[in-house]
């Protein structure tokens, strides 16, 4: 694998999506889009191919919080909002974890907002699957950060007046290096959008779209709907320039500092460059569905390394080592100014 | 002319000045001259919590009193005997504190007309006859600071600088210190700026001259070395000591120590000193708020290390939900909180005992967190240490309760040698396990197994969620909860059996009242407690360094007293918690001044309850 897993211990035999089950009961409802994210999670880590017991989740509060549960590594369903200090800490004190915080809409842009973006700036390595369903759930049913402007809930009857977050703006304006998006239904996409992050060293912010059946369902309707998804969905590789459609027949054209939908045969086809330095398209992208579903990019929309806080952390630890010598204690106690008395 | 000589057996200096004169700087040198020397010190900065506030005014005064004996002394003394006066705005904020016949020392050159009517002086007080009671030593320091140094290529502004050095070494040759160790601190502090360096010798130098051939002080005063155990010896202040404690923690557990913090006045320096010591492993983490500082140390105490957080009382408060998670997924942790004045921001700068409730109750639930307090400066390296043993044995946050007096107070400390402090042994859960059960319980410690991310075997879930006893799968079940809680509580108070018992110092075993303190009061009640004995009271006294649980012998030792005082910086809170467990109507004394207790004002309690008897 990766740079990203160098320091994780191998796993010395290959693991099956059925090593990462747990015992515990699924507790969550019967058709919600956590369970498709769990499936695709747990047949994703095997190809990661390191050894489970060096595998971490932490979550915050949320129904996506209860997944650790669910995988048969080592877990912490911790507090509110705080699952990212939580890990920050565990992988700078542990460069052999893989690290992995489940969080949602509620939990990380939320009470959670503080750490999510501070934990992005630092690029800590973990990975953050951010299962957005735009509604609190697991207090049934309240306007969540994500929720559109005027929606009707328990706690909004005459229409929320909070205006929403795009996390992937947000997480791109927090100096994120890694930041992408994807959906609950599509396993594939998921898992590819998962693999990726796993080889970012640093913080991964990945949104998943996941719906909601009870409080907020069909959420994402428009990109699963068969008749509109394909010109709707614009799916970002690097490197490949952005086309889309159902007959592929649509393409972004860059137009000052945001894009047009023109044809592929146009000049200024946009071509996808998630490494670049600059995050200021990969931004421009991030404005694509406003008004909401006009179009949707999903993908990784910035992937851009820079060095990560433990490694850079640890690396400050060994050369202190290396200049000062290992710590001693007798050596620390005695010294500067001491006076003996006879 | 020659001058003389006379014996003194202790002094009390007050230097005091504007906040940027550079006064703390003065009394740390002054300190550290006189520890070297061999006296017994004891030092009380106090300083406002504006980092410049307007210049010659009464909130900008900064003030440090040291007070220095041939003999063991406790605390940094009630009143100056000596008093350093920069400007007016520190003359008048503290010349009501010197006993008449005092000697004060102040600095005519900022007595202008204009700083003199910023504190409301309509004369000066130097030359109105308001000083009468006093020996008054006027000296133009600032100007005989740039007279000094006017063949230095400085700014007239960094000459005048100076002029804290210059009455430095004016003190140094009034009490006989000796001056080597401050010219090598200065070397040191200007290495890169040799001609501030050079200055700054030369003022300090000066100053000492002065005083040799000045007839102003036409006699000067020794105070022998104290007589102490022997030993090795440094001068630490309590954060210092607490930092160094927490570092041997780490060495005599075999655990890198992980400091998650957020700056807060007083409990910084503890970062700051922390941050240094890499090369022992630590790990320091500077994060974006109180929340994240302790998150993160739960979440590397998760993964193996020894986790830590710093702060002080709004920060507490900031970090009771985490604390209550600690508590319920019982790892080791431990929480520093160097009290100040409150509530809310209170008073930063100064010192107060009323987080005790909070670190006792501060959270949601049934959530009991040992507490330990350390009792002086140097006594902070013991707490720490203590501390850690009881968070790593017993798998389970604990409090560290210093306070604002003991982090910047200093005192003589004798080196301990490493292999007298207490081996911490981590014991970590062995891999492969046939049906591991995270939450069995050791049977006699009730400490659950410390299973960290790594080992082979043993992966398991933990939450906020209440755990079924043994597995640790969630659980709802109304009986469990019950039996988890008064495990939990058990855990905690079983620690009684294994911390050393309350002492009481009763030299004749006949007194009928007890003193009862914890915390950074100890030298003051103990300095109380010598002036009643030698004037023949009858008092015993004992010292809480475990707030909870509370030794063993705790109640046998209250009851066997006709009354216990309880002085302390708070409206009353060890005593609420004595009367609720053992039913003792304890005599409170209470004052939150932002100030320590002065040795004279609790004898005098001690002498009032003893009459009263």
């Amino acid at each position: 694998m990766s740079e990203a897993l160098a320091l994780v211990p191998k796993s010395e035999i290959p693991l099956k999506a059925k090593d990462f089950k747990t015992d515990q009961e699924v507790r969550w409802c019967p058709g919600c889009g956590d369970y498709a994210i769990l499936a695709a999670v747990q047949s994703f880590m095997p190809e990661l191919g390191i050894k489970r017991e060096n595998t971490v989740f932490i979550s915050g509060i949320g129904c996506s919080s209860r997944f650790p549960y669910y995988m048969n590594t080592y877990g912490f369903h911790s507090i509110h909002g705080r699952a990212p200090a939580i890990a920050t800490g565990l992988a700078s004190a542990r460069q052999d974890l893989s690290v992995w915080v489940i969080t949602g809409d509620g939990d990380s842009l939320s009470i959670g907002g503080n750490h999510l973006i501070h934990a992005l700036r630092r690029n800590v390595n973990i990975k953050i699957l951010l299962f957005n369903n735009r509604i609190y759930g697991l207090t049934k049913g309240q306007y969540s950060p994500t929720s559109e402007l005027g929606k009707v809930t328990k706690s909004s009857p005459m229409g929320s007046l909070d205006h929403p977050f795009n996390p992937i703006s947000l997480a791109i304006g927090a100096e994120g290096a890694f930041v992408a998006r994807t959906i609950d239904s599509d396993r594939q996409h998921l898992q590819s959008v998962l693999r990726q992050a796993a080889e970012h060293k640093g913080a991964a912010l990945v949104e998943i779209y996941q719906n909601c059946n009870i409080f907020n369902d069909n959420a994402y309707e428009p990109l699963k709907d068969a008749d509109q998804r394909d010109d709707i969905t614009v799916r970002l590789e690097h490197g490949q320039p952005i086309v889309f459609g159902r007959d592929r027949d649509k393409a972004l054209i860059q137009d000052g500092f945001g894009f047009r939908v023109g044809t592929p045969d146009e000049a200024g086809v946009v071509v996808h460059d998630a490494h670049d330095p600059d995050p200021s398209l990969a931004f421009a992208l991030s404005r694509l569905d406003q008004p909401a579903f006009t179009h949707v990019p999903i993908g990784v929309f910035r992937s851009a390394p820079r060095p990560s806080y433990d490694s850079l952390l640890n690396e400050q630890v060994a050369e202190a080592k290396d200049r000062q010598g290992r710590g001693d204690l007798a050596a620390l106690l005695r010294s500067g100014d001491t006076w003996r008395i006879d | 002319m020659t001058k003389q000589v006379q014996q003194l057996d202790r002094v009390i200096i007050r230097f005091a000045g504007d906040s940027g004169d550079g006064m703390q700087l003065t009394g740390d040198r002054f300190t550290a001259e006189t520890a070297e020397f061999g006296n017994d010190i004891s030092t009380f900065p106090n300083y406002p919590a504006e980092i410049r506030a307007p210049a010659g005014t009464l909130p900008g005064v900064s003030s440090f009193q040291l007070h220095f004996a041939d003999h063991d002394i406790l605390t940094p003394g009630d009143a100056p005997n000596v008093l350093v006066a920069m400007n007016p705005a520190a003359l008048k904020a503290n010349i009501g504190d010197l006993p008449k016949g005092g000697d004060v020392i102040v600095n005519t050159d900022e007595f202008s007309k204009r700083n003199l009517t910023k504190v409301g002086y309509a004369a000066s007080p130097v030359e109105d006859g308001s000083l009468a009671d006093y020996r008054v030593h006027a000296l133009p320091l600032t100007s005989m600071t740039v007279k000094a140094l006017e063949d230095f290529d400085l700014s007239k502004k960094d000459a005048e600088r100076a002029k804290n050095m210059f009455a430095l070494g004016l003190l140094s040759w009034l009490y006989h210190r000796p001056v080597e160790s401050t010219i090598a601190f200065l070397e040191k502090k200007f290495a890169k700026k040799p001609e501030i360096m050079k200055a700054n010798i030369a003022a300090f130098q000066a100053g000492w001259s002065f005083g040799e051939t000045t007839e102003d002080f036409a006699t000067s005063y020794e105070v022998k070395p104290a007589t102490q155990e022997p030993g090795l010896y440094r001068q630490i202040t309590g954060n210092m000591a607490l930092a160094w404690g927490l570092v041997a923690a780490g060495d005599r557990s075999g655990l890198d120590l992980f400091l998650g913090s957020y700056p807060i006045t007083p409990a910084s320096d503890i970062l700051h000193e922390l941050s240094k010591y890499k090369n022992f492993g630590v790990r320091t983490f500077q994060a974006e708020d109180e929340i994240a500082a302790i998150g993160a140390a739960l979440g590397a105490s998760f993964g193996g290390a020894l986790g830590l957080t710093t702060t002080s009382g709004p920060g507490v408060a900031l970090k009771a939900e985490t604390i209550g998670l600690a508590v319920a997924v019982e790892l080791p942790l431990l929480i520093v909180n160097v009290q100040r004045s409150g509530p809310s921001t209170g008073l930063p700068t100064k010192t107060e005992q009323a987080d005790l409730l909070q670190a006792m109750f501060g959270r949601n639930g049934e959530c009991p967190v040992p507490i330990v307090a350390p009792l002086s400066p140097a006594d902070c390296f013991y707490a720490a240490v203590e501390a850690a043993r009881i968070a790593v044995k017993y798998r389970t946050p604990v409090f560290i309760l210093s306070d604002g007096y003991l982090a910047n107070g200093s005192e003589p400390w004798k080196l301990p040698e490493v292999e007298d402090l207490p081996v911490i042994e981590a014991n970590f859960a062995e891999p492969l396990q046939e049906d591991f059960q995270p939450f069995k319980r050791d049977p006699e410690t009730l400490a659950r197994p410390w299973a960290i991310p790594g080992t082979a075997g043993l992966e398991h879930r933990i939450g906020g969620l209440e755990k079924a006893d043994g597995s640790g799968n969630i659980s709802y079940d109304p009986d469990n909860h019950d039996l988890m809680t008064r495990l939990r509580q058990a855990k905690v108070d079983g620690i009684a059996g294994d911390v050393e018992p309350l002492r009481v110092d009763d030299p004749d075993g006949d007194a009928r009242v007890l003193v009862l303190g914890w915390g950074g009061t100890y030298g003051a009640i103990s300095a109380a407690v010598r002036r009643v004995r030698k004037a023949g009271g009858k008092i015993a006294q004992a010292h809480v360094r475990h707030l909870n649980p509370f030794p063993a012998n705790m109640e046998e030792v209250l009851k066997s007293y006709d009354k216990v005082i309880v002085p302390e910086i708070n409206l009353g809170q060890l005593a609420t918690l004595l009367r609720a467990k053992y039913l003792i109507d304890v005599v409170g004394y209470n004052r939150v001044r932002g100030l320590p207790f002065k040795a004279e004002e609790l004898a005098d309690v001690i002498r009032d309850v003893m009459d009263s008897e």
